[in-house]
């Protein structure tokens, strides 16, 4: 869930009125968000490098807020306060345009180089843009924002903007050798290469993570003016050139990607959050796209979508009765604009370009659940018929279970994932004589396999409680994993029941008469007969793991 | 009926431990040697003793005379004792030797010839480190660092007085006293002296006080069930202050105890248990099936183990994958869509699952396919897997617990009765619900209750309706709607027992 960290007091500026902490974690919890933290920078950094560092740091408040994943137009204040304040009935949902310029369209020129890359690539213009500090540093964060999560790190979608008046269209948005590529980065005082720089951004803690994405690929994308200006070498760095600085007044954004659909929602949340700053409220200028195939688009989208829901649908959902109207108000607080027609019964709403997230009737349902309010739903339970059944698998487990702690013996609980070693090297077996599953990517080497014997984990908990008074009776009834190619996913499960007895002196008997006893419980007789049961002598481990019992 | 009692040193507190009998100390004591003549003693004596004197007197530890005491004291009014502290100051160690050889400083004076001695050589000595300085301080000896192979160490005075061992010898002698406060605290300082607590009991005669003492009887035995004799035998009064000793047996682990009651209270609601024993799964089930995106980040390689052996599902209900990744790419039955090229590699992984959801949808998809529909209540308790390091707050696999139902026209309010039900039966009653993002339920909704200790409201779990892009592809009528929880079992506490 993304966490957005905002101003309180501009927050309470931007929302007309101040709350109490209580108050506005209370509103946010009604909403569907959470007031995660209330903090201060210089409060982050001295709990993160101590109270040193800290001095001079700012001690404005800070509110954290976890925001829904798929929210992405409540990931700044701007959206946040926007939500908040049509949920609260104090403004409506503004209408976002998209323009044409006064005089030449923006274009953006895709190049077929661009293709095995990032194929895909929008743009937009934000005219007469006002900045402030705050302003900036809200757009700025923005598109981290946007990038650490709908972009998924900026492999789906990169955003760069720039200074449109320190650049000169048509833009061309191409593909080039790393060597082909030279330009003066952000926030760096001379030209390098593409080769270059992605050297000296393996040691820049923030470019690092992206790096990855066309580190190995023949071809970098690239995005130059009509000059030859490098604006950006997607998804890695924009130029400094273009720079866009508190007194930029016309913004150039692009955002280029893998996923089209993504790339349209990102470039439609950013102009719909920002153009709030320009002259023109909620405006903003179009850009023209030029495909590899001839085929040019107009961006941003900005589309409105017209959903129809019928109010009984809604109501038998949420389990409310509330009439076609009322929901329609209750929508029109979740920025779905909506109004009842034809026959009474029938809801029509508008899904704006914020709301990428409204994809079916259901969220529509939700919205109306959560502007009715949860906590308001009376609640009620289901006739459902049904009777009860256990797994027959557990039900024996549970049983077992039982018996074993009568039987003096104590349950153990320990990890289905362990080391190759656990189940091979330190039993004397090879690990290809285990059928063992191999995890590929394990952060370290206690979870490389599934375990294909309960053993391990019951060694371990001795060996942790070595320093208990003797004797150890410990059992465990629980799934192990082998490869099995008859199952569709290669591989499955076998419940197994292990027991170990360890004590000065070996036992054997101690552990022979629990499993007599286990067979007893079974209805299992011993002996050689068809339905008996015999032990076996066998080799190395196995000797102990004969000790225990294996069921099914 | 035995009438044992353990003493408080008899180790009954570890489990496991418990096996043999515990002896009854103090019983055999009270016909003790030490006891007879303590009773002796005090028959003749004037008012009473003190059990340290007559300790010393009987050449003995005190602890057996103190031993004595209690034993008496346990046969009820023969013998009265108050317990009296004093203090007292002992020599430490080194303070015994400086008694017996004199300070460090003055065994470096000593050794201090009129001709000096080089000062390499004098710290040599086993007191010369500590007993340069001090002698230094005193003034009883001086360096010469002029001097041709070194510096030399010279005498200053001809002779010194040894304060240190005179006042230690005191102390020794028990006259402590005379040595002010000062003097004592700075010998302290130098851990020469310590000041310990004695505790001493004076004895006095008893309302029942007698010199012939019966011995009482620990145990009841048959022999004196058959003879009788039991009659006319005092019994030594059971110890309530001390342990028990724990039975010698086996236990449940108390995580799956919980998990016990949880079924219990799944199988008293009427939820039929799913079958959960496959803890590897294809991407498929785990995520698309749920309408899960596949750029999602809950399937990136930091959050999900995927598997190297058997790398991908063998098999997969390919008719139902085609209508799965059409609703992921196109849309359909009413949604959107998520518009992407879905990729069937990608629903191949195989990986640990992530949670037990992937199996309520395999059970789903089973209800599915029979016709006509039923309604059903399902549940299941398994482990899940999560690719984290392994700390304090953080495991790499857990248990989650989920709760579904499916029938003709549920709705949210439905599951906040059921979850309501399901929350009072652990004995949590004040429930509140916030609106939450899953990507496979909608609407969703968090549970939170009040947590009386912590003073606030903490998240208890996550619930909501399944979204139709993951139920109708599994062929499930229009109008069933499916409501589920889920919650972890790591994070529960044991349920009240109920007081009858």
């Amino acid at each position: 869930m993304p966490t957005v960290s905002v101003k309180r007091d501009l927050l309470f500026k931007a929302l007309g009125r101040t709350y109490t902490d209580e108050e506005f974690d209370e509103l946010c919890f009604e909403f569907g968000l959470e007031l995660d933290e209330i903090t201060s920078e210089k409060e982050i950094i001295s709990k993160e490098q101590g109270d040193k560092k800290a001095e001079g740091a700012s001690d404005v408040v800070l509110y954290k807020i976890d925001v829904p994943a798929n929210r992405y137009d409540l990931l700044c204040l701007e959206g946040l306060v926007r939500g908040l304040q049509v949920f609260k009935e104090r403004i409506k949902a503004p209408l976002y345009k998209r323009v044409m310029p006064n005089g030449e369209i923006q274009k953006l020129i895709i190049t077929e180089e661009t293709a095995k890359i990032r194929p895909y690539a929008v743009a937009a213009v934000l005219r007469n843009i006002k900045f402030t500090k705050d302003r900036y540093d809200s757009f700025i964060e923005l598109q981290e924002k946007l990038h650490q999560n709908i972009c998924r790190k900026r492999a789906l979608v990169a955003i760069g903007a720039h200074d449109l008046d320190s650049l000169s269209g048509p833009f061309t948005f191409t593909a080039k050798r790393p060597s082909d590529i030279k330009f003066k980065p952000l926030s760096k005082t001379k030209e390098y290469t593409a080769c270059e720089l992605m050297n000296i951004y393996k040691t820049d803690n923030h470019l690092k993570h992206y790096l990855h994405i066309i580190e190995n690929k023949p071809l970098y994308p690239v995005i130059y003016d009509s000059n030859g200006v490098v604006l950006s070498m997607p998804p890695i760095i924009n130029g400094n050139h273009s720079k866009i600085t508190l007194n930029t007044r016309n913004v150039f954004i692009e955002c280029t990607g893998t996923d089209f659909t993504k790339a349209k929602i990102v470039l439609d949340i950013i102009v719909t959050m920002f153009s709030e700053y320009c002259e023109n409220q909620f405006t903003v200028e179009a850009a023209e796209v030029v495909f590899p195939n001839g085929k040019s688009y107009t961006f941003p989208e900005l589309a409105y979508r017209k959903e129809m829901v019928r109010a009984d649908l809604i109501n038998k959902k949420v389990g409310i009765r509330e009439t076609p109207e009322n929901l329609a108000k209750l929508l029109t607080r979740m920025c779905l604009k909506s109004e009842v027609i034809g026959d009474g019964n029938q809801i029509e709403i508008e899904i704006p370009p914020t709301r990428a997230d409204i994809i079916h009737a259901c969220d529509i349902v939700e919205d109306a659940a959560i502007a009715y309010g949860y906590n308001n739903i009376q609640m009620t339970l289901p006739k459902t018929y049904t009777i009860a059944n256990q797994f027959p698998l557990n039900k024996l487990t549970e049983l077992l279970r039982h018996d074993m702690a009568a039987a003096g013996f104590t349950e153990a609980l320990t990890f289905a994932l362990c080391s190759q070693e656990d189940i091979a090297d330190k039993l004397g077996v090879d690990i290809s004589a285990t059928k063992a599953v191999h995890i590929s990517n394990p952060k370290t080497a206690e979870f490389q396999v599934a375990r294909t014997t309960l053993l391990p984990g019951l060694l371990k908990t001795i060996a942790a409680n070595r320093k208990m008074p003797l004797p150890l009776k410990l059992f465990e009834i629980s799934d192990i994993v082998v490869k099995d190619s008859s199952r569709d996913v290669g591989a499955r499960n076998y419940r197994h029941l292990c027991a170990v007895y360890y004590n000065k002196n070996p036992g054997f008997e101690i552990i022979h008469g629990l499993l007599d006893r286990i067979m007893q419980l079974l209805d299992v007789p011993p002996g050689e007969k068809k339905g008996g049961y015999v032990i076996k002598a066998s080799e190395g481990w196995k000797l102990f793991y004969h000790n225990g019992y294996q069921q099914s | 009926m035995a009438a044992h009692a353990p003493g408080a040193g008899s180790g009954s507190g570890c489990s496991g431990a418990g096996r043999d009998t515990p002896s009854a100390p103090g019983a055999a004591m009270a016909d003790g040697p030490v006891a007879d003549v303590l009773l002796r003693r005090l028959e003749a004596a004037d008012g009473g003793l003190d059990s340290a004197e007559l300790a010393a007197e009987l050449g003995v530890e005190h602890q057996a005379v103190v031993g004595a005491v209690k034993s008496l004291q346990a046969l009820g009014e023969i013998i009265e004792a108050e317990l009296r502290s004093t203090k007292r100051w002992e020599l430490t160690a080194e303070g015994e030797e400086i008694a017996r050889e004199g300070s460090h400083e003055a065994r470096v004076f000593r050794s201090v010839p009129p001709e000096g001695l080089a000062q390499s050589e004098l710290m040599r000595l086993p007191s010369g480190k500590v007993g340069f300085s001090k002698a230094m301080s005193n003034k009883w000896i001086r360096v010469d660092k002029s001097a041709a192979d070194g510096p030399r160490v010279f005498r200053v005075v001809d002779s010194m007085e040894d304060d240190v061992q005179r006042r230690l010898q005191l102390v020794r002698g028990g006259q402590a006293e005379k040595l002010a406060e000062k003097e004592r605290s700075e010998l302290r300082k130098r851990k020469l002296l310590t000041e310990v607590t004695l505790k001493t009991y004076w004895v006095s005669k008893g309302s029942a006080f007698s010199t012939s003492v019966s011995k009482q009887e620990a145990e009841l035995s048959p022999e004196m069930i058959s003879s009788g004799s039991w009659r006319d035998r005092p019994f030594k009064p059971y110890n309530f202050s001390a342990r028990g000793v724990l039975p010698d047996s086996g236990h449940l682990h108390p995580l799956l105890k919980v998990r016990t009651q949880f079924r219990q209270i799944f199988l008293e609601m009427g939820f039929t248990e799913m079958p959960t024993d496959n803890f590897i799964e294809s991407s498929f089930w785990n995520f698309d099936a749920l309408f899960q995106p596949q750029q999602h980040p809950a399937r990136d390689q930091h959050d999900t183990f995927f598997l190297q052996d058997p790398a991908e599902a063998l098999q997969l209900p390919m008719d139902y994958v085609h209508r799965v990744k059409r609703t992921h790419s196109q849309g359909g039955y009413g949604s959107q869509g998520y518009k992407y090229t879905w990729k069937l590699d990608e629903a191949r992984k195989n990986l640990l699952r992530t949670h037990t959801t992937a199996a309520s949808a395999r059970a789903l998809y089973r209800l599915a396919r029979k016709k006509p529909f039923t309604p059903i209540k399902y549940f299941s308790i398994d482990r899940v897997f999560r690719n984290e390091t392994l700390d304090a707050t953080h495991l790499a696999e857990f248990h989650q617990i989920e709760g579904v139902v499916a029938d003709h026209g549920l709705t949210l309010g439905h599951l906040m009765g059921v979850l309501r039900e399901f929350f009072t039966k652990l004995g949590i009653t004040q429930l509140r619900f916030k609106p939450a993002y899953n990507p496979y339920t909608e609407p969703s909704m968090e549970v939170f209750s009040y947590h009386q200790g912590l003073k606030k409201w903490v998240e208890v779990g996550n619930s909501g309706l399944f979204r139709p892009e993951m139920l109708l592809p599994m062929g499930l009528p229009e109008n069933v709607s499916v409501i589920a929880w889920g919650l972890s079992l790591e994070r529960q506490r044991e349920p009240p027992v109920p007081r009858p």
